[in-house]
């Protein structure tokens, strides 16, 4: 009952999400940059603008639809990444073994002590602010985990008799990490991709709110919080809808995860 | 209360599973006695129910197993369907168990001498000090050497017997009136095995306390006990004095069981043989077969046992069987 | 047990070795230089005083003799110059660090002391109201960004109730500590909160739990005697790990209240440029974190007896 009440909310507002990023420019009745009216500067929320106008008249509502994009694309874009590096890594490290192995391991453990956030924002600071640099920021650090949990499973079905016969028949080495480890390792993977989007969204309103990620006037969630900061007294609904936005959708994401947990990954914890 | 009312009395217990599929019998109409100081074993393949019936003596039956009728008596008075704080005050003091995992029965990061102790400080109201002092002498009368020492080891530090005769100080430590084995020596090295038999036997002759001995292994079993209860999915379907069973098992599952032990002098007896086995598997809980439960696997079986389930016939000499073709 | 202590203490040596190469080798590359980034702040340089500052800071020297060159700074706790201001790194780092381990240590104590017994009530009622309301909180609060809480906090108890200042660190007090450890704090509580609970759920379906119920033990004796202390050690290891988050993650909080600490110092830099001091903050910030893991471990393996009698 708790699994399908994950599942069911967690979808719902993991899908209302891809709906907005998707079809928000057709949501959003204004330019998010362009339709600036000095005029209708700082308004609170009205039947004309849902969520209120920013200092440069700019219309709240438009803009959350817009960043909805900026923050999905950035999820998405960073834990492909992520996933692709991990699983690499982790299954032919545990495959081949050896020194491979080694390196693997200490680089694992490399990354792990250092905290994610300051780490992305080391490589921020080298490639400089947008859009691209942030996906490959965020897609650089947060692999770890997948890399170790790929790896365990490289090593328990490495054993298996399957798949030593496999080596007999002369399949290569490929063929058989494609064919029989990766399949076996989607399931826990899945899981964390998914509660991982949630992380590289947060980590990525972060890095926006510090200036350091997507820059105004791109309406990313988090630019605007930091933007909203100056405002706060005159105009607080500036800095309530962004963060709902984020806190929405990535509740969504956690919930999802939590339920794919239960199902596909019935071993770890934090289940029922 | 007489003096010859037994000590703990099962009567037609029925025990099930809830699923999300529905209800299912784990154990169905099970009833013996066992009187003061007797030993009683229940024997059976794993899953045929006779661990939670031991459990459900205790009260420790969780969701999803549950009760689901008959009734448990102790010195005549019935226990199962008491609250939990007067069934508490039983457990420890007059029914306590011992469990087949040692090694995970006990708390890892706990001493042992320590977790003896816990029995003491709960039911005799013993100060710390006392009770410790108290572990010291039980593990002493379990035959444990160095017994002061040993008080301050960690489980992971004992061997799988020694651990057992922890398990078996902590059950006796206040003198139960019953004791439950379940399995207990299943998981030990054959020569440790009988050597923890001999303890319990010794120990609870001395103390007058009943046994109620669980395990799949019938010879086991019939060295302690003086009577033998066969479970087969979920009910008994004999009941003999164990010097008997041997000799003469009335039902074909016993027979079987019997048969299929290897046995000193046989070879000399009946030449070379291959070890007998009973064909079939059995039943998963939820697809018990109708009438009688063994029919599939049991040559004797007729159209009667697919129908009919057998009841318990008493045999005169105070054995039971359930079988429409016993003998 | 001692070589053991000493075994792990030494084996941060090599990782903080390989941490500073791996951030010397990543600001070495840097394109934009102090240079440049003093010019995008229309503070314009004569190219000349660039170049003469480039070669008295040794920067068109190799590579490997700039990391020979810092690597014997290291080893004198010199952290160099910082660009800015040409004051000693070291000491600006140190300047901050106690507002930093102040902020980091209030989050984690409120994490730990509201986080594991709201574990534990849920998981002692588990399915029940009580265990689903809490676990809704707790999802709700590792979904929320730190920052937008902070600002929600900030709005909510400083601007409109005034009971906290809404930001600086003043005497340093709880009067301004309170809502900035409260930010940084709710997300690690939740999710200690969830693991203690997923803990104790556990423990609580292992077989030492049933001998302890056999043995005529109430529920409470049962939790109090068994099951805490095996649960707290399961917790121990997730407490670790979450420093390193809150480390990363006091960044964006310490931004957000002007708090003066490492973290809003490393922010600052980076967008001056100021290499050498961004190179000192993530030193540091990882050296903490390293120490705390290795304490945790040695922590864990002196707790648990399986380890230390063996």
């Amino acid at each position: 009952m708790k699994l399908r009440a994950n599942l069911a909310i967690g979808g719902g507002l993991t899908l209302l999400s891809l709906f907005v990023g998707v079809f928000g420019p057709w949501l959003a009745h204004t330019h998010p940059i362009m339709d600036a009216n000095l005029m209708n500067a700082e308004l609170p929320p009205s039947g004309e603008f849902w969520f209120g106008t920013d200092q440069q008249g700019r219309d709240i509502f438009s803009r959350v639809m817009y960043g909805a994009q900026i923050s999905l694309t950035v999820g998405i874009g960073s834990q492909l990444i992520n996933t692709a590096i991990g699983t690499t890594l982790g299954v032919t490290a545990g495959y081949w073994g050896g020194w491979w192995d080694d390196f693997v391991n200490g680089l694992t453990n490399l990354m792990l002590a250092i905290p994610s956030l300051i780490f992305a924002l080391a490589i921020m600071a080298i490639l400089g602010p947008g859009l691209t640099s942030l996906m490959i920021a965020l897609g650089l650090t947060n692999w770890s985990y997948t890399c170790r949990i790929s790896r365990a499973q490289a090593l328990a079905i490495k054993s298996q008799g399957y798949v030593q016969a496999a080596r007999v028949l002369g399949y290569g080495d490929m063929r058989i990490m494609f064919t029989q480890i990766l399949p076996n390792t989607l399931g826990p993977i899945i899981v964390i991709a998914t509660l991982g989007m949630g992380g590289s969204i947060l980590a990525e309103a972060a890095l926006s709110f510090l200036g350091l990620g997507v820059r105004p006037p791109s309406p990313s969630w988090g630019s605007m919080l930091s933007d909203a900061r100056e405002t706060i007294t005159t105009a607080p609904w500036l800095s309530l809808f962004p963060g709902l936005a984020i806190f929405l959708t990535v509740l969504g994401l956690n919930l999802l995860g939590d339920g794919l947990r239960d199902v596909l990954d019935p071993q770890s914890r934090s289940r029922r | 209360m007489s003096i010859n009312m037994p000590l703990l009395q099962v009567e037609n217990l029925h025990l099930s599973l809830t699923t999300d599929a529905g209800s299912f019998p784990a154990v169905e109409g099970v009833s013996f006695e066992i009187a003061r100081g007797e030993t009683v074993g229940l024997v059976g393949e794993s899953g045929c129910g006779k661990s939670i019936t031991a459990l459900s003596i205790m009260g420790l039956l969780r969701h999803p197993l549950g009760l689901s009728g008959g009734t448990i008596k102790l010195t005549g008075q019935e226990i199962q369907a008491l609250p939990a704080s007067e069934l508490r005050a039983l457990r420890g003091k007059r029914i306590a168990m011992i469990f087949q995992e040692p090694m995970t029965a006990l708390n890892p990061l706990k001493p042992v001498g320590r977790q003896i102790a816990e029995m003491f400080v709960l039911h005799q109201g013993a100060s710390w000090n006392e009770a410790e002092k108290k572990a010291v002498d039980a593990l002493t009368q379990v035959k444990v050497p160095a017994p002061a020492r040993r008080a301050k080891d960690y489980p992971h530090q004992l061997s799988g017997g020694m651990r057992q005769r922890v398990m078996i100080a902590i059950a006796l430590a206040c003198e139960p009136d019953l004791l439950i084995a379940d399995e207990p020596t299943t998981a030990l090295d054959v020569t440790v095995q009988a050597e923890i038999v001999d303890l319990m036997k010794e120990l609870c002759a001395a103390r007058g306390t009943a046994i109620l001995m669980i395990s799949h292994d019938l010879g086991l079993v019939t060295d302690i006990c003086k009577r033998v209860c066969v479970m087969y999915a979920g009910r008994i379907v004999e009941q003999q004095d164990s010097e008997q069973i041997f000799n003469n098992p009335q039902h074909p599952y016993t027979q079987g069981l019997v048969a299929s032990l290897p046995r000193l002098g046989m070879r000399a007896l009946h030449g070379r043989r291959k070890l007998t086995e009973i064909a079939g598997v059995v039943p998963g809980i939820t697809a018990y077969p109708g009438g009688c439960r063994f029919n599939p696997r049991c040559n004797r079986a007729t159209e009667i046992c697919k129908q009919v389930v057998p009841e318990l016939e008493p045999l005169g000499d105070g054995s039971l069987v359930r079988c429409h073709h016993h003998g | 047990m001692l070589g053991f202590v000493i075994r792990r203490v030494l084996q941060m040596v090599p990782m903080l070795a390989a941490i500073a190469l791996l951030i010397f080798v990543l600001f070495s590359v840097i394109p934009g230089s102090f240079a440049t980034g003093q010019q995008d702040e229309g503070l314009g340089l004569d190219m000349a005083v660039v170049a003469r500052m480039r070669a008295e800071l040794g920067l068109d020297d190799p590579l490997y003799v700039r990391f020979g060159a810092y690597v014997k700074q290291l080893a004198t706790l010199d952290l160099g110059l910082s660009f800015r201001s040409r004051q000693p790194v070291a000491d600006m780092i140190a300047a901050r660090l106690w507002p930093s381990l102040m902020l980091t240590i209030a989050a984690m104590g409120f994490a730990i002391v509201v986080g594991v017994p709201l574990g534990f009530i849920a998981a002692l009622r588990p399915g029940s109201l009580v265990d689903l309301g809490l676990m809704v909180i707790a999802v709700s609060g590792l979904s929320l960004p730190k920052f937008w809480l902070g600002i929600l906090l900030m709005y909510l108890f400083a601007l409109t109730l005034g009971w906290f200042p809404s930001f600086g660190y003043g005497s340093g007090g709880l009067y301004h500590l309170t809502l900035p450890a409260l930010a940084l704090g709710v997300s690690p509580m939740a999710l200690l909160a969830r693991t203690t609970r997923a803990a104790v759920l556990d423990i609580m379906n292992a077989d030492f739990v049933r001998t302890a119920r056999s043995k005529g033990m109430n529920e409470y004796r049962v939790v109090v005697w068994h099951v805490l202390r095996n649960a707290l050690v399961l917790v121990l290891t997730t407490i670790g790990l979450q420093f390193g988050s809150l480390l990363g993650q006091g960044v964006v909080v310490e931004k957000l209240f002007a708090w003066p600490g490492v973290g809003s110092l490393l922010v600052d830099s980076v967008f001056q440029r100021d290499i050498p001091a961004v190179q000192g903050c993530i030193l540091v910030i990882t050296l903490f974190f390293l120490v705390i893991n290795t304490s945790v471990d040695i922590a864990y393996k002196l707790i648990d007896p399986r380890i230390r009698y063996t």
